[in-house]
Parts: structure tokens; sequence; C-alpha cells
């Protein structure tokens, strides 16, 4: 032992020699204020550019908003020939394709994150949720070309005339089957906010404890009841992060949405109808716009899609945070 | 009479909570499998167009590719042989000047965040989860003001401009954890040998959580390098090479929205290509960033 001893103190006192000669004075080496310093300038910068960003952006769209008002909003026109800049089109139509993909990514992303979960042989799990997770790490400029190219000539020729026969074709599923619209931009953005829908579920899900799952178990439940009863409902708050970060993903969703979503500024009056996003619209007109108020309005209608995906991330941050605490407790309580 | 009575009630009321109790469960065992057999049928329909997107990218773009894909300019439609090495290059050079920028910010503000707590920290912190949450076109916008209308051009260094913003929030919050992972009794054996925290932070804390910095890094990158949008007014994209970072610059992610949405076959086919060759380097860098964490971090244990 003592012969250790001595061995292990030699190298260590060999080590602290060279680290005051030479070793530890090559990098340059600066004081513990001025490090903290530095750090915290790189942070109170990185606020300015958040701050910078909001300010600018409401700035250049002073024009339109002082010269139109409140009926930028409430605007059904956007003409910009007659210079008449209205938004209510393009909040319209965020909504109603936003709409859309969730109302298709709620059941079957937490389908999918419950089948992954508690569902399914254990040695397909680990490959499928990495599969997912990947899946949403595929540019959403390739969702759009493949959206394009392969979905809309099967929507065009298989999936609209069907609604539309099995419906009446009247109301939603009146008018010209093109294929590019509404309801195909809806289908392209489930498809994009179906892997972050099912990956946050799946984690949420599965940090749900582990003894209340067997406590309803041994009690009889079936594998239903324990997802229905125990699992959905102390999973609440997380899942609805889930799906409020998933909207957030879809309200912003650009690139996609404009390859194939028709833009038409007009109001939709069908799921058929080609139509446009705040996002779609400003992708489309911004480097045409050669008129001043034009590019204010554009930048204006960012501003409007700027403060809905804020109030809606903030929304699910907070929701996903409290999840965290919560769980964070049962754990220290167990 | 009593005596014999009473175990037959007891045995026909037994009887009957059988009989009760297996009727409920065979009612619940309908449910259960209904129920589940709804949710299996939710993962084929979330897996269908999750495949469809990888397999005819695979199938369409491998047609595309070709020596001269990769070697060279674009062509106009309909004169075959074009390629996309200036998008290549581009990209390149728009997502490394984005990359060279945004990493070393965003690791340092992920290092002030693991150092400190409370009001001003928590700020910072909602503040990179709200700006990860920012449309990508939005940040465009941004770019666009700044950056292109001030100096009167497009331009890619206004692109890598957007593509650094788009990355700092990724950066910081992976860098934040992974630095969060390191163990407390190392930094402070490095304070208390009298080294200053700047040393201990350059020799202690960043080499131990180097797994979970580039695994961040990585995955930053792989959103950079797919985003379209910010790119549309800022690097606007060319038909020719450029090196020039003051000048347009052409990108993969612009060849595939703006070759994609033409009614040409030959431009179509480009553009799958070039979708294809998208999704390799993005799940390359994907697949990359878990293997090297897992590697790191195996040979650090």
């Amino acid at each position: 032992m003592a012969h250790q001893a001595v061995l292990e103190r030699e190298p260590l006192g060999h080590a602290r020699g060279s680290n005051t000669t030479g070793g530890g004075l090559r990098l340059p080496v600066v004081s513990d204020g001025l490090y903290r310093a530095s750090l915290a300038a790189v942070a109170a910068l990185f606020c300015l550019l958040i701050v910078a960003l909001v300010v600018t952006l409401v700035v250049q769209a002073r024009p339109a908003f002082a010269h139109f008002g409140f009926g930028f909003l409430t605007g059904t026109a956007w003409d910009p020939v007659h210079v008449k800049y209205g938004a209510l089109p393009f909040v319209i139509g965020t909504l109603e394709t936003t709409a859309i993909a969730m109302v298709l990514a709620i059941p079957v992303g937490l389908g999918t994150a419950l089948v992954l979960v508690h569902a399914i042989h254990p040695k397909l799990r680990a490959p499928l949720s990495t599969a997912v997770e990947l899946l949403a790490a595929v540019p959403s400029v390739v969702y759009g070309l493949w959206a394009l190219l392969v979905v809309a000539p099967w929507v065009r020729s298989i999936i609209e005339p069907d609604l539309a026969r099995t419906t009446g074709g009247t109301g939603p599923f009146s008018g010209p089957q093109l294929g590019i619209g509404l309801l195909l931009a809806g289908l392209v953005l489930f498809v994009m906010v179906l892997p972050t829908m099912v990956a946050i579920s799946r984690d949420v899900i599965a940090s749900v404890p582990r003894d209340e799952v067997e406590a309803a178990y041994a009690l009889g439940a079936t594998r239903w009841q324990v997802l229905w009863r125990v699992v959905l409902p102390s999973a609440r708050s997380g899942l609805l992060g889930a799906v409020t970060l998933s909207t957030g993903r879809a309200l912003g969703e650009t690139i996609a949405v404009t390859m194939v979503i028709g833009n038409s500024t007009a109001i939709a009056h069908s799921l058929f109808s080609p139509s446009a996003t705040l996002s779609s619209v400003i992708a489309n007109q911004f480097t045409e716009a050669t008129e001043p108020f034009h590019l204010s309005s554009l930048i204006a209608l960012g501003v409007v899609l700027l403060v809905i995906a804020m109030l809606v991330n903030a929304a699910a941050r907070l929701l996903v945070r409290s999840v965290g605490r919560q769980s964070a407790v049962s754990v220290a309580l167990a | 009479m009593t005596m014999t009575q009473a175990p037959d009630r007891r045995h026909a009321r037994r009887e009957e909570i059988q009989k009760l109790a297996s009727g409920s469960e065979r009612r619940r065992k309908i449910y259960s499998g209904v129920g589940l057999s709804i949710c299996g049928m939710f993962l084929v329909v979330a897996l269908i167009p999750l495949i469809s997107v990888l397999a005819y990218t695979v199938q369409r773009g491998v047609q595309a590719w070709s020596a001269d894909f990769f070697s060279h300019l674009p062509t106009p439609a309909g004169i075959p042989g074009g390629g996309i090495w200036n998008a290549m290059v581009g990209s390149l050079i728009i997502d490394g000047i984005a990359a060279v920028v945004a990493v070393p910010f965003g690791i340092a503000a992920g290092l002030f965040l693991a150092e400190s707590e409370g009001r001003v920290a928590g700020v910072i912190r909602f503040a990179a989860d709200v700006l990860s949450g920012v449309p990508s076109i939005i940040i465009g916008i941004f770019a666009y003001i700044a950056l292109v209308r001030s100096l009167g051009h497009f331009s890619a260094i206004a692109g890598s401009f957007a593509i650094g913003v788009l990355m700092v929030p990724i950066i910081i919050r992976a860098s934040e954890t992974a630095i969060r992972g390191v163990p407390h009794t190392l930094a402070e054996a490095g304070l208390s040998l009298g080294a200053r925290r700047s040393t201990v932070a350059r020799r202690v804390i960043l080499p131990t959580a180097l797994p979970g910095l580039i695994t961040g890094v990585l995955l930053a990158v792989a959103r950079g390098v797919g985003e379209t949008a910010p790119l549309l007014f800022t690097a606007i994209g060319s038909q020719y090479f450029a090196t020039n970072p003051n000048q347009p610059m052409a990108a993969l992610p612009l060849v595939v929205f703006q070759d994609g949405i033409q009614a040409y076959p030959d431009l179509q086919q480009i553009a799958w290509g070039t979708a294809l060759f998208l999704i390799t380097v993005v799940l390359v860098l994907s697949v990359g960033s878990r293997l090297i964490a897992a590697r790191l971090g195996r040979v650090r244990l």
C-alpha cells in the first residue's frame, strides 16, 4: 500500500511542476472577472440579437400598419396594383392548413407514440424511434418536392374525386380538383409535423412514473385501460406541450407549403382551392415587391406570423417545462 | 337446513360474480384490442408517408446522379449535362461561415447559462427557446433588412447570417445540457489547484463535454444545411460559380426549390438528385453526431 502511494504521489508532483512552468501558460489565460464578463457579454449580445430582430421587423412594418390601421388585419383584398393590402386571407389560410395538419397529426402522432412506448416488441422500439427522429431532420424542401411531384397527382386523381363523391361535392368539397391547394398543403404539413409530434409525445409518455402503470396492471386493468386512464391523463400537460409545439412548426412552415398551396391571394372557399399562408405569400412576393407599401405590408405579415409563432411557442415551452418539473419532483419523492 | 342453504347461496353468488367478472373482462379485452389496433393502424399511417418520401427521393434521385451532376454547373432546361457543383460549393461556403460564427458564440452562451442560475439566465434560456420557434422565413426577412437592403445587393454573407441565427439557439441548448453534465467535482478540482476559471473551462469542462458539444454542433449544421426559406431573399441562388461571399450564391436547398417547381422533367430530375444529396448530407451529419457522441462517451468512461 505504502509503495503504491509513493508511486501515485510522484507523477502528481511532476504534473504540478510542469503545469506551473509550461502547459498552463501556453494558452492565453484571462482573469476570472474578464472571463465571466465576456461570457455575459455573449449572452447579452444574444438577447440583443432577438430584440434587434423584433424591433427591425416592427419598424419596417410600421408604414403598412400606420396606413391601413386595424383594417390591415381584417382586410380581405391583397392587390398590389391598387395598393390595397389586407392580411385576412393569409391568416385564414395559415389557420386552415395548420388545422388540417393537426386534426390528423394529433391522433396519429399520439397513437404512434403510445404504441412505440407501451405496445411494441422491445427489439423494434429503438430502431423505430431512431427512424422517427431522423425523419425530423429531413429538410422541408424535400417534403415539398415529394408533395408537389408525387402526392399532388395522387390527390388530384384519387383523394379529391373520392371526397367529392362521398360528400356530394358541396361546401368544402366543391370546386375544381387541382391537386395543389389547401388540402395538399394541410396533408404535407401533417407529414412534416408528425416526427416532432411523435418524438415529444414518446418522451412525455415514457416519463410517466412506472409504478403508476404497474399499479394499474396489478389491479387487473387491460393494456388499453392503462393507456387511456393512467398514462394519458398523467402525461396530459406534456402532451399538450407536444401538440402546441407541433402547431408552432406547422404555422411557420414556409417552403413546402409554398410549393404546393397554389398561391392564390383570395380566401379559399373549398378544401380543393388554391390558397396562401402568411409565410407562403412572403416567400412568393418578397423579391418582387417594388412598391414600398408592398414590401412594408409583407413585413407586416411577418410581424403577424412572428407574434402568433412566439405566443404558441412560449405556451408550448411553459407546458413542457412544467412537466419537467413535475417529473423531477416525482423522481425526488420516489 | 340453514347450515346447508348458506353455502349454496354463497356458491351461487360467487358464480354470479365470476360470470359478471369474466363478462367484464371479455368486454374490456375487446375494447383493449380495438383501441390498440387503432393505435397500431396509426403507426402504419405514420410510417407510410415517411417511407414514401425516402423511397421516392432515393429512387428518383439516383437516376440524376452522375459524374457530370457533381462536377458541372447548371444548364438551362432542355440542355443535358447540368450539375450542382456551384450549389455544393455555395452551401459549403454559406453554412461554413454561419457555423464558424455561430459555434463559438453558441458554446460561450451555453457555458454562461450552465454556470449561472437565477433570473437573467432564465430569461436568456427562454429567449433561446423562443428564438428556436421563430419561423425561419422571419429570420430571412431580418437578414434581408439588415444586410441586403443596407448593402444594396443580395449576398451569400446575408444568407450565412440568417443560417447562423438559426443555428445559435440549437447550439446554446445542446451545449448547456452537455456542460451541465460535467461533474462539479472535476471543475472544483481544477479550481482548487489554483487554476483560473477560463483555464478550467478550456482544459476541464469543454473537453469533458466534447461529445455533447459535437452532437449539438452537427445537429445545428444539419438543420442549417437544409434550410431554404432564409436563403430566398439573401443568397437568392445563382447559375454561376461564385466563391465571393459578397455576391449572390447558389445553395443546395435553393436548387431543390427552384428546379423542383419548374415544369421541365430534366430540371425536376436535378431537383430530385439534389434532394437525395441533401438528405444524405443531413442524415450523415445526424447519424454521425450520434456515433461520435456514443464513441467519445465510451472512451471517456
